[in-house]
């Protein structure tokens, strides 16, 4: 101000930034190069995770089959005694016809052992539904056993000493030549989504999981997303600001960040232990998922109102619109975005959730998908610790597969909560 | 009313519409406004100024008990409308609201219609038996705000989608649309073009001829070219309260000159 002519001076402090640039510019590189090599190192992990499970889960997408024609042999299956007979015999002699040359009782015994144990109840099922079809010949498409499935991908190696191999040389020239028959095919799994969990790898699937899953779900939506909003609503427009409301919101703070096996003790105690409620149903889980999710809703829900703009809340008013009619006519439609986006990611959340529902017997064996959220299941991420916990080979491909469909949900639920954020968004 | 020189403005007197004894408003501990004495007029408009900070939006929104949602705020002291003290309990403030509409400084029109936006006031107070009845009030409302022609078109198009100076518009015809009896506006121009601007002036100075209007303005230009009324707010204390001719030309008060002169400020 006092000297303006003073030019040296101006020039100077021209060259003391121009002397500190090149230090900023070096700050700014390092700081883009630091942030760069910290994204290229969680997408090099995050391809190095879904790339080794779709290595190994891949194999579980499609099944080894063999295709035989069946002669429903009167004499082993009286129409009489349905749903009684002697299916598995038919099975192995149906599969004996395509080998010629085995005759006793324990080389029969070794080749029935090809078929999946589940192949019998498929003859079963389909004659019980029709027994017109005894004494006739019929086409069957059944899974082989887990042993051989692993043969057919090439999980078991050929050259180890036969003493070490689960398939013993004998065995391998059967299917060998079954093959060379064409009668094994390798088509989708679709057992992996009808079927519910088995004791046999090539009949275990992921519907009473999938089912459980959507229960607990549903159960989580229905009681953690009213009862999160009215408190976050009640929390955020018309509780009074003071040391109780301050208390709570530390408190549902902490909530969010409780481990969630602590959750899982809790239901076990209340509602198991006090309620005296039926242990791994669905209805159970989703309530103990309902804990979880809630204080991740009322935050999420609390961060929503907050962002819409006073302005909105004051015009409202100024109208002479009551509090509660400012908050559901005008906050809180707003909000929905922002609310919708955290429920689903909460709901997200409990989806892939583990712990709390091995706490209340959601990890049970169960072989049929539950029909009520009453009965019991299991869940996504309960039935891939059960796998992973399966001594059977095919069950290693069948994890991999099972934490790819969670991913796949998972993927998809986030992907919804950014379609609807960006969808219901609305600019001022 | 551009043409009128200041000094021979001399406004008619009407009844009292608004009457405020030793208001004192209070933020926590401090106090904000101190012992206000005035009396606001009906069919008049009256203009707040002051500089930033001095109180002039604060009492303004005394008058529509919009302090009231603000936890830490206090109000102390009497304010009547028509002989009424609206702090009583018996008064609800969404009534009063409905009586004292109030326009605020930035446009804030609801992310809806054009036509919900003006209709929701007279439809969340019940005063519209029909439709046709609701389709008439939005109508007189828009009409009422120069803004009908401009928008008859396209009702249900989003009011946010409107100019700035359409949407200020907007929310006049809102609170109109309620049929008050005092308008409380709070720098409605601050967020507008001069061309807007003038026309919201022009508007004001229509209004008057039904409402009470309060308006607070930065301006001094503007409070000297709409108001009939004048009242001059310094560090929470009402300064000086005249007509606003004698307060431009002939202020009593020295701090109301050096505001005028441009000294403080």
């Amino acid at each position: 101000m006092t000297d303006i002519a003073a030019g040296p001076r101006r020039l100077s402090s021209t060259e003391t930034v121009r002397a500190g640039l090149g230090r900023r510019k070096r700050h700014q590189i390092m700081l883009q190069g630091l942030g760069l090599a910290a994204i290229s190192f969680a997408f090099l992990m995050l391809a190095t995770l879904v790339g080794s499970l779709v290595m190994t889960g891949h194999k579980a997408f499609t099944q080894t089959h063999i295709t035989l024609d069946v002669y429903v042999d009167p004499a082993e299956i009286p129409a009489a005694g349905l749903p009684r007979g002697g299916f598995r015999d038919v099975m192995t002699a149906a599969l004996a016809e395509r080998i010629p040359g085995v005759e006793s009782r324990a080389e029969l015994r070794a080749l029935g052992a090809i078929l999946s144990n589940g192949a019998q109840f498929m003859l079963r099922d389909r004659i019980v539904a029709d027994p017109s079809l005894i004494g006739q010949t019929i086409t069957m498409r059944v899974p082989v056993s887990d042993p051989y499935d692993q043969l057919k991908k090439g999980l078991i190696d050929r050259e180890t000493p036969e003493a070490f191999r689960r398939v013993k040389d004998q065995e391998i020239a059967w299917f060998d030549t079954l093959m060379a028959q064409g009668a094994i095919t390798e088509p989708f799994n679709w057992a992996l989504f009808r079927n519910a969990d088995s004791r046999f790898p090539e009949l275990a699937g992921l519907k009473g999981a999938l089912i459980g899953s959507a229960w607990a779900l549903l159960v989580c939506f229905l009681i953690s997303f009213p009862l999160g909003i009215g408190a976050a609503i009640y929390l955020e427009e018309f509780a009074p600001k003071n040391r109780v409301s301050d208390l709570i919101e530390v408190n549902i703070n902490n909530l969010a960040a409780v481990p969630s096996v602590v959750f899982g003790l809790l239901a076990l105690a209340v509602f198991l232990g006090w309620f005296g409620m039926q242990r791994s149903a669905p209805f159970v889980g989703g309530l103990t998922l309902a804990l979880m999710t809630m204080p991740t809703i009322i935050i999420a829900t609390r961060a929503a109102l907050k962002a819409v703009p006073p302005s909105i809340r004051e015009a409202a008013l100024g109208v002479g619109a009551s509090r509660h009619q400012v908050v559901f006519g005008h906050v809180l439609p707003l909000a929905m975005p922002g609310i919708l986006t955290g429920t689903i990611i909460g709901l997200a959340q409990a989806l892939g959730e583990t712990a709390p529902l091995l706490l209340i017997g959601m990890n049970a064996f169960i072989t049929s998908a539950p029909s009520t959220p009453f009965d019991s299941a299991t869940a996504l991420p309960t039935q891939i610790f059960i796998w992973a916990d399966s001594p059977e080979r095919g069950f290693v491909s069948r994890t991999s597969a099972a934490i790819l469909v969670l991913l796949t949900f998972l993927v998809v639920m986030n992907a919804l909560a950014i379609f609807l954020r960006n969808r219901f968004e609305r600019k001022w | 009313m551009y043409d009128n020189p200041l000094t021979k403005r001399t406004a008619v007197t009407h009844e009292v519409k608004i009457s405020a004894r030793g208001v004192n408003v209070f933020y926590g501990e401090n106090r904000a406004i101190k012992d206000v004495d005035v009396d606001i007029e009906d069919k008049t408009v009256t203009a707040f100024i002051g500089p930033s900070g001095c109180g002039k939006s604060t009492f303004l929104r005394c008058l529509n008990r919009m302090n009231d949602t603000i936890d830490i705020c206090s109000v102390k002291g009497l304010i009547t409308l028509d002989g009424e003290d609206i702090y009583a309990p018996s008064i609800d403030p969404v009534q009063l609201r409905a009586k004292v509409g109030m326009v605020f400084q930035k446009p804030n029109p609801f992310p809806k219609s054009i036509y919900d936006n003006v209709g929701y006031g007279p439809k969340i107070h019940g005063m519209a038996q029909s439709r046709a009845d609701l389709d008439e009030i939005v109508e007189r409302a828009l009409r009422r705000a120069a803004l009908w022609e401009e928008v008859k078109d396209r009702l249900s198009s989003p009011g946010t989608g409107l100019s700035g100076g359409q949407q200020q518009r907007l929310c006049i015809a809102r609170a109109v649309a309620t049929e008050p009896e005092v308008l409380l506006m709070d720098e409605p121009c601050s967020a507008l073009d001069p061309i807007a601007t003038a026309q919201v002036e022009e508007l004001i100075d229509e209004l008057r001829e039904q409402y009470s209007v309060v308006i607070v303005t930065h301006s001094m230009q503007q409070a000297a070219r709409v108001s009939q009324k004048t009242a001059f707010f310094h560090l929470g204390h009402l300064v000086e309260f005249g007509e606003t001719g004698q307060i431009f030309t002939n202020p009593h008060d020295p701090r109301t000159e050096s505001y005028i002169t441009g000294r403080i400020g």
